[in-house]
């Protein structure tokens, strides 16, 4: 008799848990922010391909289905420190193999630059441009609005007539960086 | 509210955290007047020379202008004009050295002084109360006047009412060692500064107007006692002097107790400050139309002779200024000239930088005042944690975990150890025992994070604007598909409907249809007809044959090629014709392959002689061609002579040729050889004709081939 007790007992015990928790589970669901999102919020939003995806976003997809998380050459290693965080991977090196032209040229940021004098109008780079940061219409004269352009170099390739050129963002007094190494006041003692 | 009031009449304030006292050093200027200087050779003006945009240039090259004329318009609410503080002649605007820690260049316009100093036509305004507010805002923005306390906010946004204003503050406080610019002008100049806070107090109608000084500006303190006694509004603040005690948000606490809240103005508690330098501005703007052209700036240090506060026109470059006040120039050291205080100024790299509208004060410390600003190797070490910097810290900030997480680039930390706070006043790196320059650090953190900031931003554009193509292409894609789609509805629908016109339409398909199709055939059989003509007679008659129409094809393309050597050159064919092989090299038209075939003719002649029995039939048989079917007899035997030779003889298609042909027939049976030393002889003169020569050959097996099975089919046609 003690023992049917007990087992009554402690099972509407564990039936009331059980409900309470089933309950809780639906009335206190969590919706987790979905992975691709915030891989796509680090990535750099270039949008250039480098990575071998059409843009950002279907990288970032990429990458929550398990590639390569070194593929994103703008980014650089920052990104990919950040990528290795948030999937809890070990960080590697940038994949070379990913890097189109030299960067280690300049570490200043580059915008596309159309010589308006040779642009024949063929409107080619307009469809080569992913964030539409280009003006123009067949045979007439194209050109990038700077504040647009994300510097993805995917416009110099189609152009058949070579004049589109990466050019560095020039350095104002607006954008400038502060330098250590210039000779910092001192205070008076 | 009372209470604050009566507080500050009791003389009772309240005190911010931190700060200090480093030694002032205001006497070096304090005690001498304001100087006029003389006019420079030559102005530079930056166009941009406060915080905001710079305005569209008026003025061109070459262009005289009169004192106190525009020199840039402004079309935005954040750009402020600016004027010539001379007249002279615009000799250059291009981009020139300016006052920033950067050494940077920007466009600047250079103005080459003309001494005469004649102003343009001014409208002095004696009676204020004729204005309404809305012209006297408008007055001070033409006349270019930003906040001249050093931050350089446009003024007139901040001088534009706003409702409910319960302190209007102007600060006189001028904490920072050396500068004593703010001092002199009070002494000097407290009556024409007065009415300048009354026309502000008319602007913004405040409830209290305090003017904050420091205790250590007795004389100042007085003129603007003797200005103000009979106003009952302004009440003025005498505070203690402590570093930093002019910054805005610590001055506000210091007088009325409230604090403003990280990340607003001070407009959104209802307080607005002023500089003393800005109220004499709109005095002399709004009362006397004089734009802002001049500024008192402090020339202090031990290595000059003279320091003292001058009035210097904007533009005037820095070397000008230190000549005034007799630098002393030291052999081979390189003078640090600092423009702003000694704690929040900074090392200019040039000394043609000129004095803007915030230039307060020019520094040229002696090496044993101030040993540090001549080192160029920094003499920091680690951070020993002490804690004075937090002590000092005006801002309630913890300056060495700031330190940490700059140096770490932490950016997330720095935002919330509330780096965007700390107001640059050096306090921290003042007490700091190993010598971190930290500012510099906060410095460095910030701009990085605000480029990062922008960096961000940009990268959501680039996103929002990518989703945006992505989804514009796959729309257009659609409905090209659809446009596509109904196209082809409609016209299937026309087509099928019983109108006269679409059955017209359709009868006109048909018929298109029909033409079409009788033009194809048409074309074929004149070009078989040709084949007719061109092939042999053999041929012809088995043309039903699959065989025979192949190698038909193959001749009719040969024929038409012979066609057009005939035509070009009737004797050159005659040689090429047998063995293809020689065909290129007589259309190389060689000279030589003609010599060759003169020779041949000739050869062949003499062999029409020798072999005469032969020749008849043979040219029965040519003759005959030319009628097709009359030859038969005669054909068989050259078909047989044919095979036995294993030449070409029925593929020459000699048609066309008279009874040379004969002769040809006969030269190709004995002249191979010669006719290969023809083709040779160019070869080595000519390349082309030798790759020419090569395919030739090729064809030639292939045609061999051909008309093999021609010559067969033909023979057995004969025979059956």
């Amino acid at each position: 008799m003690n023992i049917l007790l007990a087992i009554l007992v402690l099972g509407g015990i564990a039936a009331v848990f059980g409900a309470l928790l089933g309950y809780a589970s639906i009335r206190f669901k969590v919706d987790g922010d979905p992975i691709v999102e915030q891989l796509d919020a680090l990535l750099p939003q270039t949008q250039c391909g480098q990575c071998g995806y059409p843009g950002c976003k279907p990288y970032a997809q990429a990458v929550a289905d398990g590639e390569a998380i070194n593929k994103c050459a703008p980014g650089g290693e920052d990104t990919i420190k950040k990528i290795a965080d948030l999937m809890g991977v070990e960080v590697q090196p940038l994949d070379e193999s990913h890097v189109k032209g030299d960067t280690a040229e300049s570490n200043r940021p580059k915008v596309a630059f159309i010589i308006e004098e040779d642009c024949i109008g063929c409107t080619k780079c307009i469809q080569a441009c992913p964030v539409d940061a280009i003006i123009g219409a067949a045979k007439q004269m194209h050109t990038i609005i700077i504040d647009e352009c994300t510097g993805c170099d995917l416009c110099v390739a189609p152009c058949p007539v070579d004049c589109i050129e990466m050019r560095e963002i020039p350095e104002t007094i607006h954008n400038w960086q502060w330098d250590l190494k210039t000779i910092p006041v001192k205070q008076v003692n | 509210m009372e209470s604050v009031i009566e507080r500050i009449s009791r003389g009772q304030f309240w005190d911010f955290h931190g700060g200090i006292h480093p030694p002032e050093q205001k006497t070096l200027t304090s005690t001498k007047p304001i100087k006029q200087l003389a006019l420079p050779k030559q102005l530079i003006i930056p166009l941009q020379q406060h915080i905001g945009l710079e305005g569209d240039i008026l003025v061109s090259i070459g262009e005289h202008v009169l004192k106190g004329q525009p020199l840039t318009a402004s079309t935005n609410p954040m750009e402020v004009p600016i004027h010539a503080p001379t007249s002279g002649t615009i000799s250059a605007i291009k981009m020139s050295v300016i006052a920033h820690p950067s050494g940077l260049e920007q466009l600047c316009i250079f103005l080459d002084v003309d001494g005469l100093d004649t102003w343009r036509k001014r409208n002095v305004c004696p009676d204020l109360s004729l204005l309404t507010n809305h012209q006297i805002i408008e007055k001070i923005a033409d006349s270019g006047i930003a906040g001249m306390g050093g931050a350089g906010f446009p003024t007139h946004i901040k001088a534009s009412s706003k409702p409910d204003i319960n302190f209007l503050i102007i600060n006189g406080a001028e904490c920072e060692p050396y500068i004593t610019s703010d001092d002199l002008l009070m002494m000097e100049q407290s009556i024409a500064i007065v009415d300048g806070i009354e026309i502000l107090d008319r602007l913004l109608s405040p409830a209290f107007i305090l003017i904050g000084i420091e205790d250590n500006k007795p004389k100042a303190i007085r003129a603007l006692q003797q200005a103000t006694k009979d106003n009952e509004k302004i009440k003025i603040c005498v505070v203690p002097t402590k570093y930093p005690i002019g910054g805005e948000k610590q001055l506000i606490h210091t007088l009325t107790g409230k604090e403003v809240p990280a990340g607003q103005l001070p407009i959104h508690s209802g307080i607005v400050m002023h500089n003393v330098a800005t109220c004499f501005a709109i005095n002399e703007a709004v009362r006397h139309d004089t734009p802002l052209i001049r500024r008192v700036v402090t020339v202090t240090g031990q290595a000059l002779n003279k320091p003292q506060n001058v009035w210097a026109l904007l533009g005037t470059p820095i070397n000008f200024l230190l000549e005034q006040c007799e630098l002393e120039v030291i052999e081979n050291v390189k003078q640090p000239v600092i423009m702003g205080g000694p704690m929040m100024g900074f090392s200019v790299s040039s000394e043609m930088v000129p004095i803007v509208k915030i230039s307060n004060c020019i520094l040229v410390p002696s090496k044993k005042e101030m040993p540090s600003a001549f080192e160029k190797e920094s003499q920091e070490v680690e951070c020993i944690r002490c804690g004075q910097c937090s002590d000092v810290c005006p801002s309630n900030l913890l300056p060495q975990e700031l330190q940490w997480s700059a140096k770490a680039k932490d950016h997330p930390q720095l935002q919330k150890l509330n780096l965007s706070d700390c107001i640059e006043c050096g306090a921290c790196a003042y007490v700091c025992p190993s010598q971190i320059p930290l500012v510099h650090y906060y410095r460095v953190a910030k701009a990085e994070i605000r480029e990062k900031h922008q960096l961000d931003l940009k990268a959501e554009r680039a996103k929002v604007r990518f989703e945006a193509r992505k989804l514009r292409l796959e729309k257009e894609k659609l409905a090209r598909q659809e446009k596509n789609k109904k196209a082809a509805a409609a016209r299937k629908a026309a087509m099928n409907k019983a109108t006269p016109e679409a059955t017209g339409a359709k009868s006109a398909v048909a018929a298109a249809l029909a033409r079409v199709k009788a033009k194809k055939a048409a074309q074929e059989n004149p070009e078989s007809a040709k084949t007719v003509d061109s092939a042999e007679a053999s041929t012809t008659e088995v043309a039903k044959d699959q065989k025979s129409q192949v190698a038909a094809a193959i001749a009719r393309a040969k024929a038409k090629k012979q066609q057009k050597e005939a035509a070009s050159e009737q004797p050159k064919t005659s040689v090429s014709e047998k063995p293809d092989n020689i065909t290129p090299t007589a259309q190389a038209t060689d000279q030589k392959s003609k010599v060759a075939a003169a020779i041949a003719r000739a050869k062949a002649k003499k062999q029409q002689k020798e072999t005469a029995s032969q020749s008849p039939a043979s040219e029965n048989g040519e003759k005959t061609n030319a009628e097709v079917k009359v030859a038969q007899e005669t054909k068989k035997e050259t078909v047989s002579k044919t095979e036995q030779k294993s030449e070409v003889t029925p593929s020459n298609s000699s048609i066309k040729e008279d009874a040379q042909t004969d002769d040809i027939t006969s030269v190709q049976t004995q002249n191979n050889p010669d006719t290969s030393t023809a083709a040779s002889q160019p070869n080595a003169v000519d390349k082309k004709a030798k790759i020419a020569a090569a395919i030739a050959k090729a064809k030639a097996k292939k045609k061999l081939k051909e008309t093999n099975a021609a010559a067969e089919t033909s023979t057995d046609k004969d025979n059956g």
